[in-house]
């Protein structure tokens, strides 16, 4: 059945042919074709093999909603799974694949599930994936689960682009159906900015796909008229290949235009384009989808929905079978039948589930009343048995079990659609904000209604928007009503009636959940997986709700739907990624002496966002170790030169600067003297140590503070909610300027020489004149503005000299070049870490946010006689604990023996457990200086412990080692060095 | 989400940085008679309201202005937006 003759499609180029592959397989379809509607057109009716069973499976739907015809497309360099053969436009070249089975598709080995389904019944997961223990890792998660499944992943980079973009309206409408088209139309003669978005590749709706006259015109022509009419409009933006997956909050929706996926190649274009719309108003006039009837073996490939096959005959030309029959329990399937047979295909019967029904069709056989209890036809439906014994041959078997408003978007924000007992369909209730439903989505059914409902809400909306409105007439058109009665599920039979089939749910499975308690429907649908996955049950889930409002003997609207969340359909990760992937995701912050520090073979960290030089190996350094050790007692014997730029800077002004700083630092600042730097403590205002940091005075109404790295941003922030929320009357300003400066720090004994050299001669910065803590404006090599503070991290004579940015780099290059008479070195983080740690001084490891200043020995440093951020919770008598936690010192008794920082520590000849947890070590490091290991950390009472003996305990590694606590301060613990 | 700022105009939450409820901006004098027990409510009693709700949000990527944002916690409409600044000029002593 190669050869298929094309009928007349309303959106097709018959003449213009497309070669593509599925499975392999070369096949031709015409311009305007699926994947679906060309693979049907050649015959081919089996796409896939389902999620559980393994059972073959058709196309059942020609759209988005689309649960069974799933397939692995090659899109441009990758092959992507899960994609609906109903949504991939053809062209030429086109490679597909079926998924889900081991062997071939027509002889999928892993079809013998089918044969187990007692077993794989609902709640398999949770009752067989339980015991023994060792199956878990052996069996279950390898065999069992990658038994059952959708399309895997190639697990490569996607070599695609993706980008985000942002528009904004007055009126966005989403759909462009009949409805769609019509609230365009007058939205933009009344001239509103509107945007219209379209999922499909063409306008229409389903004036493409079916044969009702507008203005005596054919349906689809009227489409394309008023696509065109709509194009005239300068105030309107039309987005085909664009579906809207979400409705958030105060009018925004996100929206993925598919650019490049219906080409062979993207030509390095972004595929796809993630638009976050900001809308005033929008209509929502998606439509409604027919909905599956649950009876035995209704899954079978040849079993499509009704109006699908109107689609296919329609829009594409293809008639899906030689021998058709449909079920229906409307008037729609009707419908169908009678536009086959006026098509001149063969309508074998038709089996309408209601007595009264007056639809008849000459020739065509009629069974009132009825309803198929089974089929036949492994591959491809065979036959049908109806509940009164009669075998009627088909090979095509159209459902139509109702239709349900695309009501999706109106619920993204909690809505509860309502039951509504005639139409037998939701429709929306509480509307979010600004959006209006109209059309099938608000279910009308008859095309008159549809166009006057769209007009009539567009009207609302202009008025609204404070337009005048000009009046639009309804169009004439053509149509029937639904006229349905209810039938969901065919009972009496022995077979599998699925309910939905992406899922493999099965009516069974509905009643298995009742039976085992899992009512609700939100349970429900956990239970027994309806509704879920890519379809998200379009086809499906009002289904299921029905069966189980029988089971419970109540109604639709009672029993009530699961929560409608976002996506409406599914969305890639790359395209909500967009360009932020890989380094793009968290852009790295770089230093000015990023590049030359580059040129000297660096090792870099990561510390927060930035990027900074961790050593600077030497070509005969093998070890990391060697490295730090060298850079630390090369800076303690001469000079070393470190980066500290990425320390937070915030530049404070104002005539109560001084009072402003009194009151978020811990300690007293006020009376600082101008030209002058004083550490500082920040708490949180429950008295938890936040920040910590220096601060100096460069004039009267001026300083310069400095925070950790880490916290640059946070303690910004902190201090604008301070000076804007708590203490308006203080007149102090403020800005970051952590990149405007570039920051050395230059520490050892000879960093007064070096800075000597560059620093201009008018400055005198001898101990006498610059002493330590002193901070001054100064300029540098002839003229360049600098900042200069005697301030030490390192415990060395050092002082930080900051330039603007945009000097560093030259800055780094004169100072070496300077320094090579003291053999300066230029030094990284560990050794920074590493010197810091012999000095005592705390840093990010101790202020972990449990830390108060008592615990790091700085609880006289709180200021009492004002009001300051924290001084007040830090009285509270557990703050003041003798027994509570302090800094103190750590040595291995066994010298040669490392400790381990994260250590808890423990008295001697006591048990390790939580009870008896005295502190941790927080900080370690090889110390070259004292040639051994040393740390920093907390323990009980530590301050009056020094001597003792007590043990750490790294349980991850199992390591026990007897320290012994010493002071923080492991090196000039009088400080006559930074003093020098 | 869109915040209407009172100088600025609507602009998207994700330029904006939530702190909490807008009576942090209300810390208690720390003289005062019962200051330990008023800090203790101040930093660790939060009412939870179903409905109207008055937080701050910064305007990190903006202006740093700390706004209070009146917001139904069940809908999300935001129902008023103003600068802290003009909230609580004059009630300082």
């Amino acid at each position: 059945m190669n050869k298929v003759m094309r009928l007349h499609g309303s959106k097709i180029n018959r003449k213009k042919h497309i070669k593509f592959k599925f499975n392999d397989k070369e096949m031709t379809g015409v311009d305007g074709d699926t994947l679906a509607s060309a693979m049907l057109a050649n015959g081919q009716m089996l796409f896939a093999r389902s999620f559980k069973y393994h059972r073959p499976r058709g196309v059942l739907t020609a759209g988005s909603e689309e649960p069974n015809a799933l397939v692995n497309f090659f899109n441009d360099h990758s092959w992507e799974p899960n994609t609906k053969a109903t949504t991939i436009e053809l062209y030429d070249g086109l490679l597909a694949k079926s998924q889900n089975h081991k062997g071939s598709l027509e002889f999928d080995f892993m079809a013998i599930n089918d044969y187990f389904h007692k077993f794989l019944s609902a709640g398999f997961y949770y009752k067989t994936f339980m015991w023994p223990k060792s199956f878990w890792e052996k069996i279950y998660e390898p065999v069992i689960r990658s038994a059952a499944g959708l399309g895997t992943l190639e697990k490569k980079d996607d070599p695609s682009i993706y980008d985000k973009g942002f528009l904004h309206c007055d009126l966005l409408v989403i759909g462009a159906g009949p409805a769609g088209i019509m609230a365009t139309l007058t939205a933009a003669k009344n001239g509103l900015k509107v945007i219209l978005c379209e999922e499909d590749f063409v306008l229409g709706g389903r004036l493409n796909a079916d044969t009702e006259f507008i203005n005596e015109q054919a349906g689809s022509a009227w489409a394309d008229d008023k696509l065109d009419e709509i194009k005239q409009f300068a105030n309107v933006k039309v987005m085909i290949r664009t579906s809207v997956y979400g409705s958030f909050d105060h009018g925004i929706f996100g929206a993925v235009e598919r650019k490049t996926d219906h080409i062979r190649s993207s030509g390095g274009k972004p595929r796809q384009i993630l638009w976050r719309i900001y809308t005033k108003r929008s209509i929502l006039t998606a439509g409604a989808l027919e909905r599956f009837i649950s009876f035995g073996n209704n899954d079978r490939p040849g079993i499509m929905l009704s109006s699908a096959i109107r689609t296919y005959l329609n829009r594409w030309g293809v008639c899906p079978g030689k021998r058709i029959a449909l079920f229906t329990n409307n008037n729609d399937g009707w419908r169908t039948a009678r536009e086959l047979r006026d098509s001149g295909c063969n309508v074998v019967a038709v089996i309408d589930s209601r007595m009264e029904s007056s639809n008849q069709l000459d020739g065509v056989p009629t069974f009132k009343g009825e309803t198929i209890i089974d089929t036949r036809g492994r591959k491809r439906i065979k036959s049908i048995e109806l509940k009164d014994g009669t075998t009627i041959e088909t090979d095509c078997l159209g459902v139509s079990g109702g239709w349900n408003p695309n009501i999706h978007l109106s619920c993204h924000q909690r809505g509860k659609p309502v039951w509504d007992d005639k139409k037998l369909c939701f429709l929306p209730d509480k509307i979010p904000f600004g959006m209006k439903v109209a059309g099938s989505a608000n279910g009308k059914f008859l095309l008159s209604d549809v166009m006057r409902d769209s007009i009539q809400k567009t009207e609302q909306i202009v008025k609204e928007l404070g337009y005048k409105y000009k009046k639009i007439s309804v169009p004439k058109c053509t149509g029937e009503d639904l006229i349905i009665e209810e039938c969901w599920e065919v009972s009496g039979t022995k077979s599998r009636s699925w309910v939905d089939l992406q899922n493999d749910v099965t009516s069974k499975d509905i009643y298995q959940s009742y039976l085992e308690g899992f009512h609700s429907v939100e349970h429900l649908k956990r239970y027994t997986t309806l509704g879920m996955a890519t379809d998200q049950g379009k086809s499906s889930n009002v289904l299921g709700l029905a069966i189980m409002a029988k089971i419970q003997k109540t109604t639709v609207g009672d029993v009530g739907t699961t929560i409608f969340r976002p996506p409406y359909t599914p969305v890639a990760i790359g395209t909500l990624a967009g360009r932020a992937r890989g380094k793009e995701f968290r852009p790295y912050r770089l230093t000015p002496s990023h590049n030359w520090a580059t040129e000297m073979g660096a090792v870099f960290v990561e510390t927060g966002n930035w990027l900074r030089a961790q050593w600077f190996p030497k070509p005969n350094e093998k070890h990391w170790r060697q490295s730090v050790d060298r850079e630390v007692l090369e800076t303690r014997k001469s000079v070393g030169i470190c980066d500290v730029t990425t320390l937070g800077k915030i530049d404070i002004k104002g005539r109560d600067a001084g009072e402003f700083l009194n009151r978020v630092y811990a300690n007293n600042f006020g009376k600082l003297e101008v030209g002058k730097t004083r550490y500082g403590l920040m708490l949180r205002d429950d008295g938890v140590a936040y920040d910590d940091g220096t601060t100096a005075r460069l004039s009267d109404n001026h300083f310069m503070m400095t925070t950790t790295t880490a916290n640059a941003v946070g303690v910004f922030r902190h201090l604008e909610f301070c000076r804007q929320c708590l203490w308006q009357e203080l007149d102090v300003h403020m800005i970051s300027s952590t990149d405007g400066w570039a920051q050395y720090a230059i520490a050892g004994p000879n960093s007064r020489k070096l800075l000597q050299k560059i620093v201009d001669d008018n400055y005198n910065i001898e101990n006498e004149n610059f002493p330590f803590m002193a901070c001054g404006e100064i300029t540098i090599c002839g003229g360049t503005a600098a900042r200069l503070f005697r301030i030490s991290f390192s415990g060395e004579l050092a002082y930080e000299l900051a330039v603007p940015s945009r000097y560093g780099d030259s800055l780094i290059r004169i100072l070496m070049e300077a320094g090579k008479e003291f053999n300066a070195v230029p030094y990284g983080t560990e050794a920074l870490g590493v010197m810091r740690i012999e000095k005592g001084h705390a840093a990010g490891n101790e202020l972990n946010g449990q830390i108060t200043a008592q615990n790091l020995g700085m609880g006289k440093l709180i200021s009492k006689k004002n009001d300051c951020i924290g001084n007040l919770m830090s009285e509270r008598e557990e703050f003041e604990a003798p027994e509570s936690l302090r800094l103190v010192g750590f040595i291995p008794v066994e010298k040669s023996k490392s400790l381990t920082a994260g250590s808890h520590l423990f008295s001697r000849s006591i048990e390790h457990k939580m009870e008896n947890d005295e502190g941790w070590l927080s900080s370690v490091a090889y110390s070259p200086n004292l040639e051994h290991s040393i740390g920093l950390g907390f323990i009980k009472n530590g301050h009056n412990r020094i001597g003792e003996t007590v043990v750490a305990v790294n349980l991850i590694n199992n390591q026990l080692l007897d320290v012994e606590i010493v002071s923080p301060h492991f090196l000039d613990p009088e400080g006559e060095r930074l003093r020098a | 989400m869109i915040i209407n700022h009172p100088y600025l105009g609507p602009r998207d939450a994700s330029e904006f940085v939530y702190k909490g409820d807008a009576n942090l901006i209300n810390r208690p004098n720390w003289d005062s008679k019962n200051s330990h027990q008023q800090f203790h409510d101040y930093l660790y009693l939060r009412d939870n309201p179903e409905g109207e709700h008055k937080e701050l949000w910064y305007h990190e990527q903006g202006d740093r202005s700390w706004l209070i944002v009146t917001r139904n916690t069940i809908t999300h409409e935001v129902l008023d937006v103003k600068l802290v600044r003009d909230v609580s000029v004059g009630k300082r002593k």
